[in-house]
């Protein structure tokens, strides 16, 4: 396993660069249970000070260390991202298992609903579920929500490696040993499909990230909770681009961006690892 | 019957499909959340000073009335249909009275022209380079692109749009960073007005093309470097077939088949980038619409907004599963 790690760090620039980018992010949610200050306090350092040695990443207009407001926020918004992909990842898993292994009237359903749930517009609805929920909307509200909305890209995925294993011998084999379906899909094909289920989570927490940013930037969460979305909705309810306190802005947008890139590319690495055919592709052969 | 009229109905059944399960989500979110948007709507009319206690029932039954939210669920429920069906959501309550309907039909031709040229433009430029470097593999330029579109691919809309927003709007404030067209020109078939609302939409469609380009590249382009070396290529290199034609007709038009059936798929996530971007930029589309009607609690236009996007997304999708025989023509035989 070690090993695997650093031959892909060494030889595979995606993965280095990813691991590197995910391992900055890493830290500084870890950073954030040093926080001096409690996250939702205002008004405990001067506000509006540029970067400086005291404040590295300055201050903003409500009186917050933006270094050590970023920390905690990066910190809800990567639960976030893991609490969705995690939820939804367990969802995408039985369709597509079943629904490889099962085959049939049960496949072609299964499908139809997925491709369903992939076309529908997921931004107008989780409004309206917003606006429906009002001051009830949650963290984990959103986050049942958004985890039951994200999973049929990566189902139709599963799905298709479930349907290639269907007809390896191992699982004929299992079935005349009297194992069954629940058995064989969780003993035998779940391992095999796992590593592309990690390579999915990447960008599922990114998706979700990305979505959860969105809904708080307009103002559509809980906005007390300090994630990177609700730091670009302070500043932007403060017109801090237009005041000239860029480093409000720029600190939470360049820490997910680093964040998003970071994931993605870990995520290409482990397909490509996965995936033999572009590993020779790449050796040149 | 023919296979093809079999791959219509098939794609047509999925269409309604999609509607069918769309709106069912919107009703289940609207109907089995705790809030009653009638209560809403009241307690924020009477937060302010008494109300007469038989005015607010009048109150109360005319949007009950008008929310369709008389009678059982089940009755409810095919209110809820008739209504889509007509295309009515009644009047809009933070534009009373224009009908959600018109508020809707101003909105849609924006959006539909923000959707459809951006998405032209990345599908187009983004198979066409993905196709080049998957085919030349060695060009410095093309791999340079490729880690270009690496970059920009997880990137979502709304950051997309604040970098471009910024950058355009305060470090090189060159483009307009609001609205659809000049305030000061009256909308009309007039060269300044037609320019003013070209002029208006490069941010918002540059932000768009930048988002959704990368993954059309990095697609085709493993797509293409999979089929270079099916044994039809190398016949068709070793019989000495120009190498332009053989990208071109040979290997881009076989690869582009799948990634038309990718841009069907993706339409609804392309769908949540327009309107976000639009938001960012206050463009006059249906994104903003939305975010006003949130913003002012106007819960006709919410659900008019939603329901109708669903709509529109399925029929584009519709229309992208007939074009798909023309570049896959097996679908017409079998």
């Amino acid at each position: 396993m070690l090993r695997v790690f650093r031959d892909l760090f060494r030889y595979n620039r995606e993965f280095a660069v990813g691991t590197i980018l995910v391992l900055i992010v890493l830290c500084l949610t870890v950073a954030s249970f040093f926080s001096p200050y409690p996250p939702q306090d205002s008004y405990v350092v001067p506000p509006d000070v540029p970067p400086c040695w005291a404040y590295p990443l300055g201050t903003n207009s409500r009186g917050q260390d933006v270094f050590w407001q970023l920390t905690v926020a990066m910190r809800n918004s990567l639960l976030f991202g893991v609490a969705v992909a995690f939820l939804s990842r367990i969802i995408s898993l039985v369709v597509g298992l079943v629904s490889g292994y099962v085959g049939g009237v049960v496949d072609r359903v299964l499908m139809s609903i997925n491709d369903t749930f992939v076309v529908i517009p997921l931004f107008p609805i989780l409004t309206l579920f917003y606006f429906m929920m009002r001051d009830h909307m949650s963290w984990v509200l959103l986050a049942l929500a958004m985890a039951s909305l994200g999973w049929p890209y990566d189902a139709r995925l599963i799905r298709s490696v479930a349907l290639s294993l269907r007809n390896r011998e191992f699982t004929t084999q299992s079935v005349f040993s009297g194992m069954n379906t629940r058995q064989i899909l969780v003993g035998e094909h779940l391992p095999y499909v796992l590593p592309i289920v990690f390579s999915t989570t990447m960008n599922n927490i990114n998706w979700s990230i990305g979505l959860e940013v969105t809904l708080s930037v307009i103002g559509l969460t809980n906005i007390e909770t300090p994630t990177i979305g609700t730091m670009i909705y302070w500043a932007n309810q403060h017109t801090a681009m237009v005041a000239g306190i860029w480093w409000w802005v720029l600190a939470p947008v360049a820490t997910v961006i680093m964040t998003f890139i970071g994931l993605f590319l870990l995520s290409v690495s482990m397909n490509e690892f996965i995936d033999p055919r572009s590993r020779l592709a790449r050796m040149g052969a | 019957m023919s296979a093809y009229a079999w791959y219509l109905i098939r794609r047509f059944g999925q269409f309604v499909l999609v509607v069918f399960v769309g709106i069912n989500v919107v009703f289940f979110v609207t109907h089995a959340t705790p809030i009653d948007p009638v209560e809403q709507a009241i307690s924020s009319v009477t937060q302010f000073g008494q109300t007469d206690p038989r005015a607010v029932e009048i109150m109360r039954k005319a949007l009950r009335e008008l929310y369709g939210l008389n009678g059982t669920i089940w009755e409810q429920y095919a209110t809820f249909w008739k209504r889509l069906a007509a295309g009515d959501f009644g009047p809009s309550l933070s534009a009373f009275p224009t009908p959600v309907s018109v508020l809707i039909r101003q909105a849609l031709p924006w959006t539909t022209g923000l959707l459809t040229t951006s998405t032209l433009i990345a599908w187009g430029v983004g198979n066409f380079l993905g196709g080049l470097a998957g085919y030349y593999r060695k060009s410095r330029l093309l791999k340079a692109a490729g880690i270009a579109a690496t970059g920009l691919q997880p990137i979502p809309s709304y950051i997309m749009s604040l970098v471009m927003l910024i950058l355009f709007g305060y470090i090189w404030p060159i483009l307009p960073i609001s609205g659809g067209f000049q305030m000061n020109v009256s909308p009309g078939l007039s060269t300044s007005f037609v320019w003013g609302v070209v002029w208006h939409s490069i941010l918002p469609v540059l932000s768009l093309v930048l988002i959704t380009i990368g993954a059309w590249f990095i697609g085709m382009r493993s797509l293409v470097s999979n089929i270079v070396s099916e044994d039809y290529v190398v016949y068709a290199e070793l019989a000495g077939v120009d190498r332009r034609r053989i990208l071109t007709s040979y290997v881009m038009r076989n690869a582009l088949a799948p990634q038309l059936t990718g841009l069907a798929l993706s339409l609804g996530t392309i769908f949540n980038g327009a309107i976000i971007t639009e938001f960012v930029f206050g463009y006059p589309g249906l994104g903003t619409l939305l975010v006003r009607g949130v913003n002012s609690g106007d819960y006709s236009l919410v659900l008019g907004i939603a329901s109708i996007s669903i709509v529109a997304v399925a029929t584009a999708v519709f229309a992208i599963d007939l074009l798909y025989p023309l570049l896959d023509p097996r679908v017409k035989v079998e």
